[in-house]
């Protein structure tokens, strides 16, 4: 019988159930049969005029319908989509009725463009329309919905109320690190015993005109966009930005005592996390690599293993030329010469960049690498990069044996959160 | 956790508002309280300014001031402020392992530009297309990264050099409840044994009125204490920015650090905006705090002065009608995301001094206290959703 409690004497925290939306789809069996054939979920946008932009491609889900059609409805849509999927698997509680907290990584919130421009028109004026033309439409009553809909918190709070989980949901955003940091949270909530179970999603429906036109200006977009299938090039030498794209992943933690208790079927181990802030710039990682670095040596001696126990890495792998190589240096410091022989590979390069998705979405391909013992390539590697001598299990998915994995996010404001994650407890 | 729970004290105060800057400016004028509120800048909306800070003290290199809007500003200097206040800034050692969970709201929009373009819109022949143009003409990327919440805390690391971990939560008022009560719980349980944790708020736009006009919640044309806004009620949106130093006692003594306060509980609920929730939820929470001692408790309140919650959280604070109470919304107006910690560093400021700074208004629910105070109720009610109550104590 392995152990109730880790080598630092806290609860073992095992995953009961995980849900996934992405552009290849909605659920974890689509998905992964989709992953592991090397598909690709970028496409031309087809959601907003993309006329006078440089990048013209995304990898969208288009096939989820949302009323009013902006950032938080849809991410909210995906988020329960996948969170439905998650609870159904892990058996918890029952329906509308979780019996933990939740902690949703989400993009930030904000006014959209529809939204203003249908005040404007509102607001009957032919000449000048301010702010304060706006504030007057604002005044009249009509738009009384967009209140809710545009606070930072009532993403989450609907989710609470669909699932019913327990206490104050907490919405939280470490940029592209958020679906990591979700997870610790819940991880953290259970080692100190402050509950059984956590729902942790991430969850991101960002791409509209804006901030497409934000990420392109500071110039992190690929803008090759034919064909859109090639755009997300991790690791390769013509790597040229990151594909912005939306999705969500959801994932049941559960303290291994209370997951064994109710017979649930154990997922995977979720083994340590760690996290170290980048104070150098606000959009560049510290040349020497020593956040990377150390936010990766404290995973793993959170987990209480050591880097030669690691035997597959998701990688952060957004496909600007920056980050992956400071990837590479990171991981090169923390693994040594195994850094060459270790599979290391970007889910980005098929279903893009989840932004706030990212961190949660990629846990659960890592923990289904791990379950299925086979890993999903990364694709549109044709051009290898001398300056990163990796094994990116190029274009074909591959059997391995892997008993660690680690999970990387890294994101703008110097966040690094890195996941340890395992198959089955010890 | 095997060991059993570590007292947490707050070791640090960073607060600037409409009152000034730094715990002794707010306890003079908390003490001697003259009105804040601005009612010509954004006219019919009452807003609280943020009184005159001298940035270059705080963040002293232009270069990082540019790279900012004034909510990010406003917090990295309020952050300063705590780090100096509990003497850890420029300690590299303790920043590099200093927690920090920053509650924050969005940036700021560009509003001469977001109205050029509606104004222009009408004429243009292709409207997505123009849109699209103007924004890739226009917007500045320094403008997106001033528009990310999580790139207060970012800030925060580069100015101050905080890298132990990085958080940022959002969600308004329930925001600030829950980065108090995660960075409290992570020292409680021994997972980390000094945080830095607040939020801010820049008042001073039109862009987030226009938010909460959607639902009519902002104060218009007069200004009254909180408790005095009428059936309609409302908030008048206060700039100010808030960060508390908190670390596990054992760590502070073996720095020499003095406690301005205990943070013995916080507790945070949804408040489901039913009728009669928020009295509820607030009871319930009362029942679950550590012993009060009656006579030498106050409640720091954070009523808003929006409706239906500030006439709910009085009818808790009726159940209760020994206990004196201050809403510090009428002074500092209301702060959303960094209400809750400005409130925290409100009250542990009045703990610290062990006495309560006078009433405010005529409505009968704040009344004077003679008395030595000992300990505060911080309560932290959502102008939506989310409850929030905190104990600070004499240490």
């Amino acid at each position: 019988m392995p152990a109730l409690r880790d080598k630092a004497g806290r609860p073992v925290v095992v995953v009961t159930g995980m849900g996934v939306v992405t552009s290849l789809g909605v659920g974890k069996t689509d998905n992964w049969a989709k992953l592991t054939a090397g598909e690709s979920g970028i496409r031309e946008i087809s959601r907003f005029s993309t006329e006078g932009l440089r990048t013209r491609v995304a990898g969208t889900v288009d096939f989820v319908p949302a009323e009013p059609l902006c950032a938080p409805e849809l991410t909210e849509r995906f988020a329960a989509l996948a969170a439905q999927e998650a609870v159904a698997e892990s058996g918890i509680g029952t329906p509308g009725d979780f019996p933990g907290p939740l902690f949703v990584a989400m993009p930030p919130v904000e006014i959209e463009w529809p939204q203003r421009r249908a005040m404007a028109q509102a607001s009957g004026s032919n000449t000048d329309i301010d702010y304060d033309a706006l504030l007057r439409v604002c005044a009249t009553g009509q738009f009384h919905a967009y209140h809710e809909r545009f606070l930072f918190g009532s993403v989450a709070e609907h989710l609470a109320d669909t699932f019913g989980t327990k206490g104050s949901p907490i919405s939280l955003s470490t940029a592209c690190a958020s679906g990591g940091t979700a997870i610790q949270l819940g991880l953290e909530a259970i080692r100190r015993g402050e509950t059984d179970a956590a729902l942790c999603i991430g969850t991101d429906g960002s791409v509209n005109a804006e901030s497409l036109v934000r990420f392109s200006l500071l110039s992190a977009l690929s803008t090759q966009n034919e064909p859109a299938s090639a755009a997300a090039k991790p690791f390769s030498k013509n790597r040229d930005g990151f594909v912005m794209a939306e999705g969500a992943g959801a994932l049941v933690l559960e303290s291994y005592e209370s997951a064994t208790a109710r017979g649930a079927r154990i997922l995977g181990v979720i083994e340590g996390c760690g996290e170290m802030a980048d104070s150098f710039h606000r959009t560049r990682s510290s040349p020497d690599g020593k956040p990377v670095i150390g936010c990766i040596n404290n995973a793993i001696t959170d987990a209480g293993l050591v880097p030669d126990d690691i035997d597959y890495v998701n990688a952060h792998g957004t496909g600007t030329p920056e980050n992956d190589k400071m990837e590479y240096v990171g991981a090169a410091a923390v693994f040594g010469e195994r850094v060459k022989s270790i599979p290391i590979t970007s889910t980005k390069s098929m279903i893009g960049h989840t932004l706030s998705a990212a961190g949660a979405v990629e846990a659960m391909v890592t923990l289904m690498t791990l379950q299925h013992q086979r890993i999903p390539p990364t694709i549109n590697y044709q051009v290898p990069d001398p300056a990163i001598p990796l094994d990116v299990v190029p274009n074909v998915a591959r059997d391995a044996r892997m008993r660690h994995a680690i999970s990387n996010s890294f994101g703008f404001g110097g966040q690094n959160v890195c996941l340890v994650l395992g198959g089955e407890p010890t | 956790m095997a060991d059993a729970p570590r007292d947490a004290w707050i070791t640090g105060i960073g607060i600037v508002s409409s009152l000034g800057e730094g715990a002794d400016a707010h306890w003079q004028t908390l003490s001697a309280p003259g009105a804040t509120a601005n009612l010509s800048s954004f006219a019919p909306y009452i807003v609280h300014p943020l009184a005159p800070i001298e940035l270059d003290k705080q963040i002293p290199k232009k270069g990082d001031q540019r790279q900012m809007e004034p909510w990010q500003r406003i917090g990295t200097y309020a952050a300063g402020l705590a780090l100096e206040s509990a003497g850890v800034k420029g300690n590299a050692d303790i920043l590099s392992r200093m927690d920090m969970i920053v509650a924050a709201g969005g940036g700021e929009r560009d509003v001469a530009t977001d109205a050029a373009i509606l104004t222009s819109l009408p004429k243009a022949e292709k409207p997505d297309a123009f849109i699209n143009e103007r924004m890739m003409g226009d917007l500045r990327p320094t403008l997106f990264l001033a528009q990310l919440s999580n790139l207060l805390a970012g800030n925060i690391s580069i100015v101050h050099g905080v890298t132990g971990s990085s958080r940022t939560f959002m969600g308004e008022e329930a925001a600030g409840v829950d980065a108090a009560r995660i960075a409290l719980a992570r020292i409680v349980s021994g997972q980390s044994d000094i945080a830095l944790f607040g939020g801010a708020h820049n008042a001073e736009r039109q862009e987030l009125l226009m938010l909460y006009e959607f639902g009519g919640y902002n104060l218009k044309d007069k200004f009254a204490p909180v408790w005095e806004r009428g059936p309609k009620g409302g908030f008048a949106l206060g700039s100010h920015g808030a960060f508390i130093v908190l670390e596990s006692s054992d760590h502070a003594r073996k720095r020499g650090a003095k406690p301005l306060a205990k943070l013995s509980a916080i507790l945070s609920d949804r408040g489901n905006g039913k009728p009669g929730a928020v009295t509820d939820g607030l009871e319930r929470m009362w029942d679950k705090l550590p012993p009060l001692t009656q006579d030498r408790l106050a409640v720091i309140s954070g009523a808003s002065g929006a409706e239906p919650t500030t006439t709910e959280e009085r009818a808790f604070l009726s159940k209760h009608p020994a206990i004196p109470v201050r809403a510090t919304g009428t002074h500092i107006g209301h702060g959303l995301e960094a209400q809750f910690s400005a409130n925290l560093a409100l009250a542990a400021i009045a703990v610290s001094h062990g006495k309560l700074f006078p009433p405010a208004g005529d409505a009968g629910v704040e009344r004077v206290m003679e008395g030595p105070l000992a300990q505060a109720v911080v309560t932290g009610v959502g102008h939506w959703r989310g409850l929030g109550m905190a104990l600070l104590e004499a240490a």
